[in-house]
């Protein structure tokens, strides 16, 4: 990388009932490119099995990609790397799926078990 | 399991309206969407402008966008797919506006009419738009309430259609996979509608979402249909490029210079397209002008195009896009003081599922709309045309469907086999690693600027990634990410080789199809090119 940064991550991992984990990643970066960038590279490069959930990529406009960085509630698009450590984590207030999915879809919209 | 009417896949403008129209016309209807409902596709995303002939701003008619459309076209429109596009535009305008979308309006004396800006290609004003760049998620959060209101119509996220399900040569609904708990969730219908937008995912560089892997091409492929016009990919000339800018798309600049101008310059800062401030060229002209000079090395620094807003005044910027400017100086973009860099983008695609004007495809009781549809927009698509034909061809999918539904009886759809269990190593790819270099080849080879080695050279790419897109374990619980991805390369993977074998016959060059081999635009190639899926692969027919 033209810039040689590297984020640090810190991302909570699991499913629902499991006791979960934290995973750290090292992901190089350019200034101005936001925590989904990273999590992006990083399913490409290290690890396909993080669940994340997102849309629109960079538009802020589907509004799915909202997780918990550093303890406050944010959503990844427009989150900005920094070289400090920061830790990922799932919406404490909804109910987890895997990783960093949580249900957020209205009750409504939704099918419970295979339909 | 789930019986239903009227299954419509993709909950973007074309999905929900043709939900409305369906519901309204008595069907029991099921919207579903891989994503959440009206957060995923394209729409939610679009930050500009719909095309119609409303004559609030000057006296217009639809014959008049009629002939802007197929002169932007290059001669290759389906007719009768701009005709309807253009004719219903009006009253799907208004009819949004009944619905409280929130029309940018101007006065008028002691009237309010709805603002009409003139936008590259057409004629006259004729764009509606809502303030602050922020057409799609107004037109989303308004087809969301309606849909709300409407009992008989059934609303469902986080369901990927996987196959469309067909018996005796007639569609009879789809399975999908829940994805939050992995399960297969058949569902049976007595008429469908796909409605599942573009490819535009198949670049690196796009304006979409991930959600547009050309979903409902494949799907219609796959079950019998015929696709048309594959070839003809728009890319959108000024996308963003740098700085670095979040939380906007990067299609924002198209409605600035609706509104103020500006100026695309080269690495002289002299302008190339004889503009003279004024936004006024053609998406594929534009967009191959500025590739021109870039390889003439007159290119930005990140290999675009400088566009330049210095001659606008602070208070000039603030009463045109309000909160925009300090979303823009949250990301250390001054407009007064910078020029940004711009650099063409995959945004739409002309191509797509073959339908007459009753949105029929060439399957029966299968429909399409929106995006998914191709040809009412031939080789170049006309700016403000994509919101317009999601609604107008969304309402008249759901009154077709459901009319066809209403006599149709309710099929019986047997649960799909299921696939090979997890413990079955049956791919070892990592499906997002494939997707990335596939949107690299694409991206180098059937891009704006085409050839036959590279194209030749893409095709190599495209058919060694077969037989890894076969088989792969069954989805899991939680959003399954290698499963979804491995879902998506798979129908990336045979859109792909729809757009560049079609791209690869096509020996002219014509609106977004440009041949460096062949630069001409020659008679005999103003015909169209079907595609279909047999025993032996991808088919053109043409």
């Amino acid at each position: 990388m033209e810039y040689g940064l590297k984020a640090r991550l810190d991302i909570r991992r699991g499913k629902p009932g499991s006791a979960g984990r934290f995973e750290r990643y090292e992901v190089p970066y350019e200034p101005g490119q936001t925590v989904l960038d990273a999590l992006r590279w990083i399913r490409i490069h290290r690890d396909p099995s993080l669940a994340i959930r997102f849309s629109c990529i960079n538009a802020n406009a589907c509004k799915e990609c909202m997780i918990r960085v550093d303890g406050k509630t944010v959503y990844a698009c427009t989150t900005r790397l920094t070289e400090k450590e920061m830790t990922l984590e799932p919406l404490p207030n909804k109910t987890l799926i895997k990783d960093l999915v949580t249900e957020i879809a209205p009750p409504d919209e939704r099918i419970t078990g295979d339909g | 399991m789930i019986r239903t009417d009227v299954l419509v896949i993709g909950a973007g403008a074309a999905g929900m309206y043709a939900a409305i129209a369906a519901a309204r016309s008595g069907a029991q209807v099921t919207l579903v969407d891989r994503s959440l409902i009206g957060r995923g596709g394209a729409t939610v995303m679009a930050q500009m402008t719909v095309a119609v002939a409303l004559g609030e701003e000057a006296p217009d008619h639809w014959e008049y966008h009629l002939a802007d459309t197929l002169k932007a076209g290059r001669g290759l429109c389906d007719e009768a797919l701009s005709r309807l596009l253009c004719e219903d535009a009006a009253e799907c305008i208004r009819e949004m506006d009944a619905w409280g979308v929130g029309w940018a309006r101007a006065r008028d004396g002691n009237r309010r009419h709805i603002r009409q800006v003139q936008a590259p290609g057409h004629d006259r004003p004729r764009c509606v738009y809502v303030d602050f760049v922020n057409t799609g998620p107004a037109v989303s959060k308004t087809l969301r309430a309606q849909l709300n209101r409407m009992p008989q119509i059934r609303r469902t996220g986080e369901l990927l259609v996987t196959d469309l399900a067909t018996q005796a040569g007639i569609c009879i609904g789809a399975h999908a996979v829940h994805t939050t708990s992995g399960g297969s969730v058949p569902i049976a219908a007595k008429a469908t509608i796909v409605a599942t937008g573009g490819l535009t995912r198949l670049f690196q560089r796009n304006s979409a979402s991930i959600n547009m892997g050309g979903d409902g091409y494949a799907l219609a492929l796959r079950a019998g249909a015929a696709l048309v016009d594959m070839e003809f990919v728009q890319f959108f000339p000024i996308g963003h490029l740098a700085p670095r800018l979040v939380g906007m798309d990067p299609i924002m600049w198209d409605p600035f210079r609706y509104k103020l101008g500006g100026k695309l310059l080269n690495a002289d800062m002299q302008e190339f397209l004889k503009e003279e401030g004024r936004y006024v060229s053609a998406r594929d002209h534009a967009t191959y002008a500025i590739l021109m000079e870039v390889a003439a090395g007159r290119g930005s620094p990140h290999g675009g195009a400088w566009l330049s807003f210095r001659h606008c005044s602070e208070a000039e910027l603030r009463s045109a896009f309000g909160p925009v400017i300090d979303r823009l100086a949250a990301n250390g973009i001054d407009l007064t003081r910078q020029p940004i860099e711009v650099a063409p983008i995959a945004h739409y695609h002309m191509g797509g599922i073959r339908a007459d004007i009753d949105m029929q495809t060439t399957l029966p009781h299968l429909f399409a709309a929106g995006e998914a549809v191709g040809g009412a927009n031939g080789a170049n698509r006309l700016s403000g045309n994509a919101i317009t034909e999601a609604f107008t061809f969304g309402r008249r999918a759901g009154l077709r469907a459901a009319a066809l539904a209403a006599k149709t009886g309710m099929p019986s759809i047997k649960p799909k086999p299921s696939a090979a269990p997890l413990s079955a190593s049956v791919s070892r790819i990592n499906p997002a690693a494939e997707i990335a270099s596939l949107q690299a080849v694409m991206s180098e080879h059937v891009g704006p600027v085409r050839t036959c080695a590279g194209l030749e050279r893409a095709l190599e790419h495209i058919s060694a990634l077969g037989p890894e897109c076969e088989r792969f374990r069954a989805p899991q619980a939680g959003l399954d990410p290698e499963w979804i991805d491995w879902h998506d390369l798979r129908n990336m993977r045979l859109v792909a080789e729809c757009v560049t074998r079609a791209a690869l016959a096509r020996t002219e060059s014509r609106g977004a199809h440009q041949r460096d081999d062949f630069p001409q635009t020659s008679e005999h190639w103003r015909r169209h090119q079907r595609v279909r899926l047999s025993s032996d692969g991808v088919r053109l027919e043409g």
